[in-house]
């Protein structure tokens, strides 16, 4: 069974954040948030396995929320 | 649904004279729509004494439910009304799904995705339709009487029966019933009278249907739009049903005067968006509504037993309103005929509520996540569901995420205390708790032959002969059946009168199946 990765698992980090970032270049903020959530489901969709994606869910929450929403 | 503007009379039938004294049946159903109907007309085949009492003197008028399932029509089958239903309704598979102004549709879906079945994926047609040909069915059975206008105001029950208080325009009665059956719809006084909770969620948007009489060439197919130009920021759905009506649904928002919108000009509005501006169209019923999703908690209480809007209610995209009632009335009537004639302990009621309220809870499950796709609030829900409707134009992955209703199926008994759980591994075919899948089966279809009794479906394995089940063979010619149930030689599945699968067997015997059939059967 796969694991969900929360250690490093890719190289070139500084390119990939600055090409993320760039992404929302020149956009407002609808746009932005319309791009975030295309990415968001075009990644769920690649990653495939639920619970993957539910370990991932679970590390994104606030972390105030965490804890109260996992139990 | 709820909050109905109109119900004018489609039909009338007149006011059931007599009912006096105290009087006594087997079973006494409370309402007439297609629910209280349909557990009628089951119970009446197997030669149960039936009252049937309605408040109402008429059929209403108002398309209500238009979209009858693939499980209704077999069951309908069962009862011998499906053909004149089906010769009468729109028949349809496909549904597609628009967005904004673009006239090709994001996407699209096959409702009937294995072929070869005796019925299709939905028919639309009017409820009073339907309703007439239950009633005519049922005045082919000497064992019912339909009472019409006829009014329950009260009961009482005990351990041998439910006393009924009864008024009609000739004053009041007594009837005494062994089982009553609650199928008296949303605003259920059966409820009340024995002070029932009925909890759940109310949803504040507001949805205006509009039939109207239109000729025009269009696809009999369920079409959907988001954020159409003629209803900028909602949803709007069309079905066509039968007689040149349409069934136009538009999604109007939380924030709105309900006169201004039932007003002819608004409404003309919107339909001129939708149809085209020079569209000539004539009204046939308006009504604006919001709903709710909810379910009494149990749906036996004592002798007592409750089935469709009366236990339970659901937002109406996905078409499990009316569907989800039918599959109640169905799932009660071989139960509670096994009850009457001794051949089940009152306890095989247990199952009817279990599997009843599960089907309710995926119901309002599959309703609620709809209602929220389709009317996503606060900025996050509306920019994801943005996003899957914006790639799902280009994208296969994304297609499923569109949720314009799931629409109404037979829904899976996995954990039914009737089941027998498989011992083996199956490659293929309905799991325990599950509806039977139809097929080619000699010359006709599987759901021809299973009857009103418990069914043994074998390849090849037969035992002696068992009162109350029937023995089928399928053998190599029946291709298809034999894949779909992964039926291969010696196996066999043993099907439940409603058609569910009890359970099945790569290695059986008669033990085996003796021990099935008694679970399934109820049997004390």
């Amino acid at each position: 069974m796969t694991q969900f990765i929360s250690t490093v698992n890719l190289i070139d980090h500084d390119e990939i954040f600055e090409r993320l970032v760039a992404l929302h270049r020149g956009l407002d903020e609808a746009q932005s948030r319309e791009v975030d959530a295309r990415l968001i489901l075009l990644l769920i969709n690649h990653i495939g396995d639920p619970r993957i994606i539910a370990a991932a869910f679970e590390a994104a929450r606030p972390r105030d929320q965490a804890t109260a929403q996992s139990s | 649904m709820v909050e109905r503007v109109s119900a004018p009379v489609w039909r009338t039938l007149g006011a059931t004279r007599g009912g006096s004294g105290h009087e006594k049946t087997t079973v006494a159903i409370v309402g007439g729509g297609p629910v209280g109907l349909t557990a009628a007309l089951d119970l009446a085949r197997r030669g149960h004494r039936i009252v049937l009492l309605t408040r109402l003197d008429y059929i209403a008028a108002g398309s209500k439910a238009i979209c009858f399932s693939k499980r209704s029509l077999e069951i309908f089958d069962q009862l011998g009304v499906a053909a004149p239903l089906r010769a009468k309704g729109v028949t349809w598979n496909i549904g597609k799904v628009f967005r904004g102004q673009d006239s090709e549709p994001i996407y699209q879906f096959d409702l009937l995705p294995i072929k070869d079945q005796k019925q299709p994926a939905f028919i639309n047609i009017q409820q009073y339709y339907v309703e007439l040909e239950l009633i005519e069915a049922l005045k082919k059975h000497p064992n019912v009487e339909l009472r019409f206008g006829h009014t329950v105001s009260g009961l009482e029950q005990n351990d041998d029966g439910v006393e009924l208080a009864v008024s009609t325009a000739d004053g009041p009665y007594l009837l005494t019933a062994t089982f009553v059956l609650a199928c008296d719809g949303a605003r259920s006084n059966m409820r009340e009278y024995l002070d029932l909770s009925f909890e759940g969620s109310v949803f504040e948007d507001q949805f205006l249907i509009a039939d109207i009489r239109v000729r025009q060439e269009r696809p009999a197919e369920r079409w959907f739009w988001f954020d159409p130009p003629f209803n900028p920021g909602q949803s709007a759905l069309l079905h066509k049903q039968p007689d040149d009506v349409w069934r136009l649904d538009f999604q109007l928002g939380s924030h709105l005067d309900r006169a201004q919108a039932v007003h002819p000009d608004h409404v003309e509005s919107l339909v001129r968006g939708m149809l085209g501006r020079h569209v000539e169209f004539e009204p046939v019923w308006y009504s604006i509504y919001n709903f709710r999703c909810c379910r009494m908690r149990s749906f036996v209480r004592g002798r007592v037993i409750f089935a469709g809007d009366a236990a339970h209610l659901v937002s109406p995209f996905g078409a499990r309103g009316c569907n989800g009632g039918i599959a109640d009335a169905y799932n009660l009537g071989w139960k509670l005929d096994r009850i009457l004639t001794g051949r089940a302990d009152a306890a095989l009621l247990d199952s009817y509520d279990h599997e009843s309220t599960r089907s309710a809870d995926e119901n309002i499950r599959q309703a609620t996540r709809a209602t929220h796709f389709m009317s996503a609030k606060g900025t996050a829900e509306r920019a994801l569901r943005d996003a899957v409707l914006s790639l799902a134009r280009e994208h296969e992955f994304a297609r499923p995420f569109v949720n314009s209703g799931r629409l109404s199926c037979a829904v899976d008994y996995p954990d039914s205390p009737l089941n027998c759980a498989d011992l083996e591994a199956w490659a293929a075919g309905p799991a325990p708790g599950s509806p039977a899948i139809d097929a080619p089966f000699g010359t006709g279809y599987l759901s021809e032959k299973l009857g009103s009794d418990f069914v043994l479906l074998s390849n090849g394995f037969t035992i002696e002969p068992i009162v109350g089940l029937a023995q089928l063979q399928a053998d190599a010619a029946d291709s298809s059946l034999l894949a779909r149930y992964d039926l291969t030689p010696g196996s066999c599945y043993l099907i439940r009168p409603d058609q569910y699968v009890a359970g099945r067997f790569k290695h059986p015997s008669a033990l085996k199946l003796k021990a099935a059939l008694r679970r399934a059967g109820g049997e004390s």
